[in-house]
């Protein structure tokens, strides 16, 4: 069978259809975005039309641009300064967490581990207000700020390196570790030599994506800044 | 009488710190809020007065946010029904995106499946603020799908895409969510066993009888769990109908929680709020929380 049917009916044929879904889906995804980069480089103040290539808003206008505005400068380091401390203080929590949790048998970790998962899934403004309730209402021995801040966002990041080292370990599977205390190795010292280098991948992509997920958090960010110092681009 | 030798296992010790941190920040919080909502208000400050106690506690706070979804002054119902509205169809429109783009991404084997992975992964890496304010951008009124309405200046088309139109604001949450979805489906689609559907193509079913009825019951699960992981968040949104739509005509259930939070005096609605929603997504929350550990105990 030839022509439209024929090819159609033939099951052999290239996914086209499914070709264009994903091409239109990738263009749609990232075309505003691109825009939207692309505008930056405008010269005037518009961001719908063109007037001209420049680099005027990120070091040429002496006032309003990038380089030279004293409170963007603030905000960025406000936004690099969570992002490192939240990274650091989530990725050992988490992926200890989730070592412990996957090898320890009985109902305390099966309920932290609902826990956990409850963490992932909620909604990320009611976990802003509730630590905004704790921190303002109850005599907690820190302030809004800076230190609030970190609190929420680790809270918030804690579930990105459970659940992916979590899921790696299930793929590893028990039997390197056995092998290393077979020949002699005692528990935490064959978690620490064999299972923790295998992990490495997971540990590495969870770092990335919680560092990313920080930087561009901003309701956390905002209900639990004290002033115009923690307030982040 | 040989003695046994207790071996303290290790496994408690390491996750112990983890287990603290959830209980005092995620856990004690989530009481606060049940504190605040069922206490009482400050009479001369209006701040809230929390009652820890739980057979103390006072449903006044709690039964005015009540009246004011249910009753007669229905001024909160809206907001909230809308919010459901909106996450149901958004979650849908998001899942009839995600599905054939994972589907095809996880069926996929040439060399250029990483490039395509990366590209799928980007719009994590662009801060959510930045693609609204993208389409914020593109949505102005001499912005680019006006102009490209207007197909060059054949129609004078003038829409005014951003304020209070709630097919903007479901697009909205449509592009920020859809990448959340994709993942997952991604993830549950790739373990699929490509040979059962080949089994299903042998014994004579066609492409979308295969389909239906070999490929979808075994990707439930993940379904299920994608559907989840971005319906879920999707409740407390308040930031896309900020910015797509500035009108409270389009209002959800976190621009509720956001009005009222510093407003001294609703601080304890804003915790009704807050126990709403969170009430609203326990079961489904509970519901994926079970699938997930009953997946792992079967998991292949």
């Amino acid at each position: 069978m030839r022509g439209p049917v024929g090819w159609w009916r033939d099951p052999w044929r290239k996914p086209r259809i499914l070709v264009a879904i994903l091409i239109g889906y990738l263009l749609w995804s990232l075309l505003p975005v691109i825009v939207a980069v692309l505008f930056s480089f405008n010269n005037g103040r518009s961001r719908t039309s063109w007037q001209g290539f420049s680099m005027r808003w990120y070091w040429g206008d002496p006032v309003r641009s990038v380089w030279h505005d004293a409170s963007l400068h603030t905000a960025v380091v406000q936004t690099l300064k969570l992002g490192v401390l939240t990274t650091a203080i989530t990725i050992p929590l988490g992926v200890l967490f989730a070592i412990g949790i996957d090898r320890w048998h009985g109902r305390l970790p099966e309920g932290a581990s609902g826990v956990m998962l409850l963490s992932f899934v909620i909604p990320e403004t009611l976990l802003a207000v509730a630590l905004l309730f704790l921190i303002t209402i109850i005599a907690v021995p820190f302030y809004l700020g800076t230190t609030a801040q970190v609190i929420g966002l680790v809270t918030f990041q804690l579930s990105y390196p459970a659940v992916l080292v979590r899921a790696r370990l299930a793929t590893i599977g028990r039997q390197y570790e056995e092998a290393a205390q077979d020949l002699g190795a005692s528990p935490l010292s064959s978690m620490r030599r064999v299972i923790l280098p295998m992990l490495t991948p997971a540990i590495f992509a969870s770092t990335v994506l919680v560092f990313a997920d920080v930087i561009d958090d901003f309701v956390i960010v905002r209900y639990l800044s004290g002033d115009s110092s923690t307030a982040t681009t | 009488m040989a003695r046994r030798r207790i071996r303290l296992s290790p496994w408690p010790v390491l996750s112990l710190p983890g287990i603290a941190w959830l209980a005092l920040f995620f856990l004690a919080p989530l009481y606060v809020v049940l504190a605040i909502v069922f206490g009482s208000v400050d009479p001369t400050f209006r701040t809230p007065a929390p009652i820890w106690n739980p057979l103390h506690w006072q449903a006044g706070q709690l039964t005015y946010v009540l009246d004011r979804i249910v009753g007669s002054n229905a001024v909160f119902g809206p907001a909230l029904l809308r919010t459901l509205v909106y996450v149901l169809v958004a979650s849908t429109l998001c899942l009839t995106i995600a599905f054939p783009v994972a589907y095809y991404v996880a069926r996929l084997s040439t060399r250029r499946k990483g490039l395509i992975l990366a590209l799928l992964i980007a719009p994590f890496w662009i801060s959510y603020m930045m693609r609204m304010l993208a389409w914020v951008n593109l949505l102005g009124t001499d912005g680019l799908v006006n102009k490209t309405l207007s197909l060059g200046g054949l129609f004078d088309v003038h829409v005014d895409w951003l304020s209070g139109r709630s097919i903007v604001v479901i697009l909205g949450l449509v592009y920020g969510y859809v990448p959340y979805m994709i993942l997952p489906l991604y993830a549950g689609l790739d373990r699929l066993p490509q040979s059962m559907l080949e089994a299903a193509r042998d014994l004579g079913a066609n492409r979308a009888r295969a389909f239906v009825r070999v490929v979808l019951p075994m990707c439930r699960p993940t379904i299920i769990a994608g559907v989840l992981l971005t319906s879920l968040p999707m409740l407390g949104d308040y930031y896309t109908n900020d910015l797509l739509s500035g009108s409270p005509s389009t209002a959800m259930a976190g621009n509720l929680i956001d009005q009222t939070v510093l407003t001294p005096g609703e601080t304890g609605y804003a915790g009704a709020f807050v126990l709403l929603v969170l009430v609203v997504s326990l079961v489904p929350m509970l519901y994926y929380v079970r699938s997930v550990a009953r997946s792992e105990l079967t998991a292949t």
